[in-house]
């Protein structure tokens, strides 16, 4: 426990000294939403509009900070320091995964807001609990994820292309159920209630790669 | 969509049986590459093995 | 020995698949709704079956891999998605090809099996790519297994997930697989069935049988100290790991 605290903190404590990956992801989602309103040709988006855009600019956002998660550990020997320590491996998953996940959090302070002000019609006022629980299971879900493939791709020539590429796919049932709950609570005609299918997709489908992940985890850092 | 009548559906369906077999006779075209250069570095280690000497009774 | 049983597999493959379409068009009756254009069922849903079994047994293997630290069965895993990859090609060309006739466009979203298949075939084309670009053989099997569990543990995932999304929006058009379908479609349909995953093993054996031959010839290469020949093709492709001397 105290290893993966110790982790998160040096993660959390290097990103915000070097400031390297949460404001580009930020930048880029504000972005995007500028892109969208030029793409789509509109003023104002809700409902099912709404959220497949909101989705998908976090999910490319994510895709950024992905790329960046061990590059770290990657360049500067950080691999070689960690398995010489006395510690759990899978440690470095879960540190790893939850600094990840405090980044997309990070990230969403400043993009939901963002999207409300420039694209969103209706106001979310009367949704925010429904679509902070929605976030919060994604953001697990992208989190543990976007972890996975990055571990996948780090000792790879080609790993910014990679990772996104392996963690897409499998990121779309992340999406489905995301953007097919956040689309009731942006409708042009007030905020209606979720169908429970959705946050309990995410919920079984995070549940089932944090093992997935954790069971294979320790055969990416052998040697 | 009403089926389509017999002579237009055969050509999809002709198409779809004609890629069936297409995908497995280039898969047996790399093949038979890969065979030809394995049959080839054999005659070459074949005449490798002869230099060295002359081989004794199997 | 992956040759051995070669012969008698691939006559066994031929024999079914024929005898499959065959059946096909001079036994299965015409569908009442679709017509003529249904019989493209008969080769696109085997081959979708067929390969996903496919991945999922590059998954199993890959576990195996894992567990022993055996290279030969990342080898094994390797070409079983590789032959899957290559049905799913088929899969969703004929699909394509399927939707076209039926609806008009070379493509829809209606019908959750075929999107889940394009999902699951975009995610599995990224393999040969992050294995490629992994240098150190022992790692990329490491790599390239921990890929393959990944993957193969994301298709049912998937499946249930898409046929989630779009049963709400959209019925399922397509019964495609046997639920309802009357005897004889059913009997067609099985032996179509046999005949993809016999291809399926024939295939595999055949890439097997072809990779060990060029390992066998690289260590007798050593041996007979000929210099190293480059492998043509992929320099970081797999290459069956030096065959152990067995008593046979």
């Amino acid at each position: 426990m105290s290893t993966i605290a110790a982790l998160v903190r040096k993660d959390l404590r290097l990103e915000l000294r070097t400031r390297e990956s949460v404001p580009a992801m930020a930048l880029f989602s504000v972005t995007t939403f500028v892109v969208f309103h030029f793409g789509l040709d509109r003023s104002s988006v809700a409902g099912d509009l709404a959220s497949g855009v909101l989705w998908v600019t976090l999910l490319f956002a994510a895709m950024l900070g992905i790329n960046r998660l061990f590059v770290a550990e990657r360049e500067q020997g950080g691999f070689d320091g960690f398995l010489l320590a006395p510690v759990d491996r899978t440690a470095l998953l879960i540190s790893k995964a939850l600094a990840l996940f405090a980044f997309l959090v990070a990230v969403e302070l400043v993009a939901v807001p963002a999207f409300v002000v420039l694209l969103l019609g209706p106001s979310p006022s009367g949704a925010l609990p429904e679509l902070l629980g929605i976030l919060l299971l994604a953001d697990a879900g992208i989190a543990i994820i976007g972890t996975l493939a990055s571990a996948l791709a780090v000792q790879t020539a080609a790993r910014d292309l990679i990772a996104p590429l392996l963690a897409l796919p499998l990121l779309i049932p992340v999406v489905i159920a995301a953007a097919r709950a956040t689309t009731p609570l942006l409708l042009e005609s007030g905020a209606e209630s979720v169908a429970l299918r959705w946050p309990v997709t995410l919920g079984l489908y995070d549940m089932v790669f944090a093992l997935l992940a954790y069971a294979v985890f320790d055969f990416l850092l052998e040697d | 969509m009403p089926a389509l009548p017999l002579d237009e559906a055969g050509k999809y369906v002709a198409g779809a049986y004609v890629t069936f077999l297409a995908l497995i006779l280039v898969y047996v075209a790399i093949m038979a590459s890969k065979l030809s250069r394995i049959e080839r570095e054999l005659e070459e280690l074949n005449d490798l093995a002869d230099q060295r000497g002359p081989v004794d009774g199997a | 020995m992956y040759g051995k049983g070669l012969r008698p597999l691939s006559l066994a493959t031929c024999l079914t698949l024929t005898a499959a379409f065959a059946l096909v068009f001079f036994y299965a009756p015409l569908d009442a709704d679709q017509g003529f254009i249904q019989k493209i069922f008969y080769v696109h849903v085997p081959m979708a079956i067929v390969a996903l079994l496919g991945f999922v047994a590059g998954a199993v293997m890959a576990i195996g891999h894992l567990r022993t630290g055996d290279r030969r069965w990342d080898m094994r895993s390797y070409v079983a998605i590789h032959v899957s990859l290559i049905l799913g090609v088929g899969v969703l060309v004929t699909g394509a090809i399927w939707a076209k006739a039926s609806w008009g466009h070379w493509w829809v979203w209606d019908e959750p099996t075929l999107v889940s298949f394009l999902i699951v075939f975009l995610l599995y084309a990224t393999y040969q790519p992050l294995r490629f670009s992994i240098e150190d053989p022992e790692r990329q099997a490491r790599y390239a297994s921990v890929f393959a569990i990944t993957a193969g543990a994301f298709v049912p995932l998937n499946f249930l997930a898409v046929r989630l999304a779009e049963s709400l929006a959209h019925p399922r058009v397509l019964s495609a697989t046997g639920g309802a379908l009357p005897g004889d479609m059913r009997l067609t349909f099985l032996v179509s069935l046999a005949g993809m995953g016999l291809l399926f093993v024939t295939l595999w054996k055949y890439e097997m049988a072809s990779k060990h031959a060029s390992a066998q010839l690289r260590a007798l290469r050593r041996k007979l100290g000929g210099e190293e020949r480059a492998a043509t093709g992929r320099s970081a492709a797999p290459q069956a790991p030096l065959p152990i001397r067995q008593a046979s």
